[in-house]
Order: C-alpha cells, then sequence, then structure tokens
C-alpha cells in the first residue's frame, strides 16, 4: 500500500532520537527513560493507555516542556532548551488532541498563517501592501490552495474556522500544519471523535501526505485499527515508561502491551 | 438589489485578497472619500465641523489604534490617553524646539515618541494577560499622566501648566493655532485618518494581522507556527502606540488648541475610547469608525438635537444621560454582540445581497 517498504525504513536515516528522556512535574513524573527515534519517511505511532505520556513526548520534542532528563536529536542537532517557534523553524509542525485552531480567523486565513515563517517581507512593505509584500502574499496563496484542494476544503474556504464542524476542523487544523512544509509531522489523535467515515478520510489524507510529500509523520492515536493500518512502526508508552517498540505485528503480539491494554489477571 | 456581487468573478487571486472585493463597496467608498474632501467642507457649518467632525478625525485614530492591540491582538490597555498624551506632548516640544520644521511632519513622528513608549509599557504583556495587564497599563496611564503634571520642562515652564498650541504655517496657510481656518484644520486631520486608515487595513490584512490575530486566537498554537510571541505583542504595541500618538498630537493640536496638564489625557479618554472599540466591534476597521462616530455625535446630539426637536434638556443632564447610555451600550454589546456595530452592519450588507429575497 505504501510507498517505501519496512525494509526501506529499518535502512532509513534517523531524523529525530530521543534519548532517555525523563520529564517530571514536582513530584509527578509524566515519562521515565524514554528512548525512540524516527526515521525519514515513517509513519511512527505512539500508543498507550491514557495517561502514559504521549502528548507529554510530543511537547518535549516541540519545545512545549524541556525535559529533566536526556536528550533530543532533530536533524542530527541537539538543542538543550528549544523554544516551540524554534522547534517549528527547524520543520517540525503539530496538531492538537483539542483542535488549537484560530477561531476568529477564516480557513484561509489560519492555513495562510500557517505559512509565516516563509515569508519575509519586512513590515515597511506591509505598510504599503503592494509590490514584493503582495508578490509574496500572492505566491503564498497559490501554495495554500493546493493544500486546500489537497483536503477538500474549498467550500469553506472564507469561513470563520469557530463555525465549522468538528470534523472540518481537524482537517483545517492539519492543512495548517502542512501548510508549514514540514519534515516531521506531529499529529496528536487526529481521529478522536471521529465517525467511521471521517476517520477513514482522515488516513487517507495522512497516507496521501506521507506518499506524495514524504513527510515523516508520528501520529497518537486510540484506534488501534487505524494505527495497524497506518503505522510502519508503533512505541507504547505506560506510566511514562517505553514497554514496547517495533512493527504493529510485533507490537500487536507483545504480552507486556497486552497487559497495559486489557490488564492482568481478569 | 443594487448590492450584488453575482457576476463579478475574481480571475486573480490579487483581486480576491483585495480589501474591497466588491465592486460596490469601491464604489462606496470612493463616494465617501468625495463627500467628505468637498461635501463636508463646503456644506458643513462651523459648528458641526467643530463639535463632530474635528472630534471624530482625532479622536478615530486612537480607536483604530486601541482596536489593533485590543481587537486584533487580544491585549487590553487602558493606557489610551496617556499614549496619546505622549504624543501631543512630543509633538509640542518638537515643535515649540524646531518651529522651522513643517507642523505635519512633527505630528506623524510624535507618534514615533508614543509608540517607543507604548513598547515599554507593553513589556509586561508577554507574562500577563488580560485583566491583569489591564491593570498594568493603567500603571502607564497614571504615570504618564502624572508626568504630564509634574515635569514642567513638557509644557516649557509655562506657569498655568498648560500647552498653548503655536500659529504654525504649511505653504503659507496657517494650520494650526487661533487664526487657522477650520476647514483647513478638518482637510489636514481628515487627510492624516485616511492615509493611516489605510496603513492599518494594509497591515492587518497581512502576514503581521494574521500574527496578531493567531496570537488572540491562540498563543500557543500561534508560537508553533513559528510566531514570536513577544516580537509580536510588542509590535502591536508599537503600531498601536504610535496610532494613539498622532491622535493625541491632532487631538491637542487640530481640535484643542490648548491642553491643561494632565486633565485632557486622563484615564476618563482611555474608557471612552475603550468603549469606543467595544461599541464599534472588536478587530473591524470599519467598527473604529462607527464607534468613534457613536461616541463623538451621542452628546452632540443629546445637547443640540433634542432641544431642537421641542424636548427640553439642559447640558448637565445630557452629559449624564451619555454616561449612562454609553455604559449600558457597552455591557449589552459585551453580551449579545461582541462584534458590536461593525457585525450589525456585516448582517445589513448581507440582508441588502439578497434583498428582496430572504436567502
Amino acid at each position: 500500500m505504501r510507498a517505501p517498504s519496512p525494509t526501506d525504513i529499518a535502512a532509513g536515516e534517523v531524523i529525530l532520537a530521543v534519548e532517555n528522556v525523563s520529564l517530571g512535574f514536582g513530584g509527578v513524573k509524566a515519562l521515565t527513560d524514554v528512548s525512540f527515534d524516527i526515521r525519514k519517511g515513517e509513519v511512527r505511532a505512539i500508543i498507550g493507555p491514557n495517561g502514559a505520556g504521549k502528548t507529554s513526548m510530543l511537547n518535549c520534542i516541540n519545545g512545549f516542556y524541556h525535559p529533566t532528563e536526556g536528550r533530543i536529536t532533530f536533524k542530527g542537532k541537539t538543542r538543550p532548551k528549544m523554544r516551540p517557534h524554534e522547534a517549528a523553524a527547524g520543520g517540525i509542525a503539530r496538531t492538537f488532541q483539542n483542535v488549537a485552531l484560530f477561531k476568529g480567523m477564516s480557513t484561509l486565513d489560519n492555513i495562510m498563517a500557517g505559512r509565516t515563517l516563509k515569508m519575509k517581507r519586512g513590515f515597511f512593505w506591509h505598510v504599503l501592501r503592494y509590490g514584493p509584500a503582495m508578490d509574496e502574499e500572492i505566491a503564498h496563496r497559490r501554495s495554500v490552495e493546493e493544500i486546500i484542494d489537497f483536503l477538500e476544503i474549498q467550500h469553506i474556504r472564507k469561513v470563520p474556522v469557530g463555525k465549522l464542524p468538528y470534523g472540518l476542523q481537524k482537517r483545517v487544523e492539519l492543512g495548517r500544519a502542512l501548510a508549514m512544509e514540514p519534515d516531521v509531522l506531529l499529529l496528536d489523535e487526529p481521529m478522536a471523535g471521529m465517525n467511521l467515515e471521517e476517520k477513514e478520510d482522515m488516513c487517507r489524507f495522512i497516507l496521501d501526505v506521507s506518499n506524495q510529500y514524504g513527510t515523516t509523520i508520528a501520529l497518537i492515536e486510540h484506534d488501534m485499527g487505524v494505527v495497524m493500518d497506518l503505522s510502519d512502526r508503533v512505541v507504547v508508552l505506560e506510566y511514562g515508561r517505553k514497554i514496547a517498540d517495533g512493527t504493529p505485528d510485533e507490537v500487536k503480539r507483545d504480552q507486556r502491551v497486552i497487559d497495559a491494554y486489557l490488564g492482568v489477571g481478569h | 438589489m443594487f448590492y450584488r456581487d453575482a457576476g463579478q468573478y475574481k480571475t486573480t487571486y490579487q483581486s480576491d485578497m483585495a480589501i474591497f472585493p466588491l465592486r460596490q463597496d469601491r464604489i462606496g467608498i470612493l463616494v465617501i472619500l468625495a463627500l467628505a474632501y468637498v461635501a463636508v467642507p463646503l456644506m458643513a457649518s462651523d459648528f458641526i465641523l467643530k463639535t463632530i467632525m474635528l472630534p471624530f478625525l482625532a479622536l478615530v485614530l486612537a480607536v483604530v489604534g486601541l482596536n489593533i492591540l485590543t481587537g486584533y491582538t487580544g491585549l487590553i490597555s487602558l493606557g489610551t490617553a496617556g499614549f496619546m498624551g505622549v504624543g501631543a506632548y512630543a509633538c509640542y516640544k518638537l515643535t515649540t524646539l524646531f518651529p522651522e520644521v513643517n507642523i505635519l511632519v512633527w505630528i506623524l513622528v510624535s507618534g514615533f515618541f508614543s509608540a517607543a513608549i507604548g513598547v515599554v509599557f507593553g513589556l509586561p504583556s508577554l507574562r500577563i494577560k488580560g485583566l491583569y495587564l489591564a491593570v498594568a497599563t493603567l500603571a502607564a496611564q497614571f504615570f504618564l499622566q502624572w508626568a504630564f503634571v509634574r515635569i514642567p520642562w513638557l509644557y516649557n515652564y509655562n506657569p498655568s501648566g498648560a500647552i498653548e498650541v503655536p500659529l504654525r504655517t504649511v505653504f503659507g496657510v496657517p494650520v494650526t493655532g487661533p487664526t487657522a481656518a477650520i476647514e483647513v484644520k478638518y482637510l489636514i486631520a481628515l487627510t492624516f485618518v485616511v492615509v493611516l486608515t489605510w496603513v492599518a487595513s494594509n497591515i492587518v490584512h497581512g502576514r503581521i494581522g494574521r500574527s496578531w490575530m493567531a496570537v488572540r486566537d491562540m498563543d500557543i498554537a500561534a508560537q508553533l507556527m513559528g510566531i514570536k510571541l513577544l516580537e509580536t505583542k510588542l509590535l502591536a504595541f508599537a503600531v498601536s502606540s504610535f496610532y494613539c500618538g498622532v491622535s493625541g498630537a491632532l487631538f491637542v493640536f487640530i481640535y484643542l488648541g490648548g491642553a491643561e496638564a494632565g486633565t485632557e489625557f486622563g484615564i476618563r479618554l482611555s474608557f471612552i475610547i475603550l468603549f469606543a472599540v467595544i461599541i464599534g466591534g472588536l478587530g473591524s476597521m470599519i467598527g473604529s469608525f462607527f464607534g468613534a462616530g457613536f461616541i463623538v455625535a451621542l452628546p452632540t446630539i443629546l445637547k443640540f438635537g433634542l432641544p431642537a426637536i421641542g424636548i427640553a434638556i439642559t447640558g448637565a443632564i445630557a452629559e449624564k444621560i451619555v454616561v449612562m447610555v454609553i455604559g449600558a451600550l457597552t455591557i449589552f454589546l459585551l453580551i449579545v454582540e461582541p462584534h458590536g456595530l461593525a457585525r450589525l452592519w456585516q448582517i445589513a450588507k448581507q440582508k441588502l445581497r439578497v434583498w428582496p429575497f430572504p436567502y
């Protein structure tokens, strides 16, 4: 189904490596000694029961939290205290579990906002909104329209996103992340709260993103069917610790994963 | 019926991104400009120009400025009048120190002084939000007002403590001071308003405006788009204060002709401008005009309009009623329609578009 075969991925270069990361908030340990890597071009799933530390892991990767121990290497560079906007500049984009769109802005403006980093014209030209600033706007509008076509949201282009139904909001959020043309795309429960049809659409978009743009994707998802179908490799967290890491088939058979999800001794 | 967009196809992104994409709107704005530049100075009485048009034009820039900060960037400020005062005093100092330079240049430059002060008082905005930021900017208001009274250098050691606008001419025509013709003052103020509103609308329609709104709507996600919070918020403070500064300079030089230290730019004016923003519509350029127009016109209408149609009302009572109406309307709009008069305008336009059909 997917272009790169598992062996390609296995040989692929590591784009993001998480090494022995621990994260604590006072007495609470959100993550303990977690290590895994994400290889270029793969779809990497992070799963685990509620409270396992999946979202905390993503927050560490894109700089909202700074790990108390361990380090994260992205594209060969280790930044001890990376800020979110630095992560964005480095090529990490992200969607949120509970949609974090700019509610008062139209779909178009939301996705255009995703191109902020790529826009270079200074204040002076923006005052005139003419010449280089306008050329730049038009160029970026063109690539935003491509994303709008790709996600099939042409009809809601000018609608304020606060008025859109949930499923479409999730899609716009994916569009906004794609507009950044990221190297790594972090998706935090892209299918939460969707019905079957919307889930299928979303799966199709994620696979298309992976195939067409070659974007590396790390996703958190609770729907096991989706995870097993979409991902190349899966890492399983429980209570902030990594309990399994491997292909979907390996993970499915792992006794500790089964125990974590089904419980022991029932 | 006449307000239809049917048949107006946009074939380029540029025409789709225009500030007035509809032909009717473009014609409308040209008609308004023509009326403002030709009809008003010819037909309006000195009374209308003096009591409505001049204060409206002076204040509307402050309302636009505060709307950039509060409506677009989501930062509440109660220091507006203080920043206006900085513009007024900067303009006064500049034109008395360098009288040979064109006064219009100094009015514009005084905005930059205000912007600099605004950035300084905007620094806490990175850490504090909402009501707490309002309190921090309140500190700016009181500090600046204190400075206007206590630093006599600012009003050139004038024993009365007031600044008196000197006579300044542009190409031999007096534009400020007691001998300037009111029509000239009106046209000067109008030009400032037209040009600066055009600039503001350009800024909010581009990348910078999107960054401001992104910070307003969801600052966490904005950071992930690569938007730096501090820079974006400070830029909003700078641009906003610039507008307030120019507004303050116009207020004293064109409208009042002189100001008592610390009385004109009090907390009351800050609140009035904030109410104008809310009544007009948060995050809307046209709303700023509605809001400023409402705030300026209401007292005059009550004071002079009601007696004209036979309802006896004294000036003192009218002033009290103004405060009550504005207060009640602000609360009402905050609850019912946070986008203010601008939203009503939008609904009216939408209705007009499909009229005479219901949808």
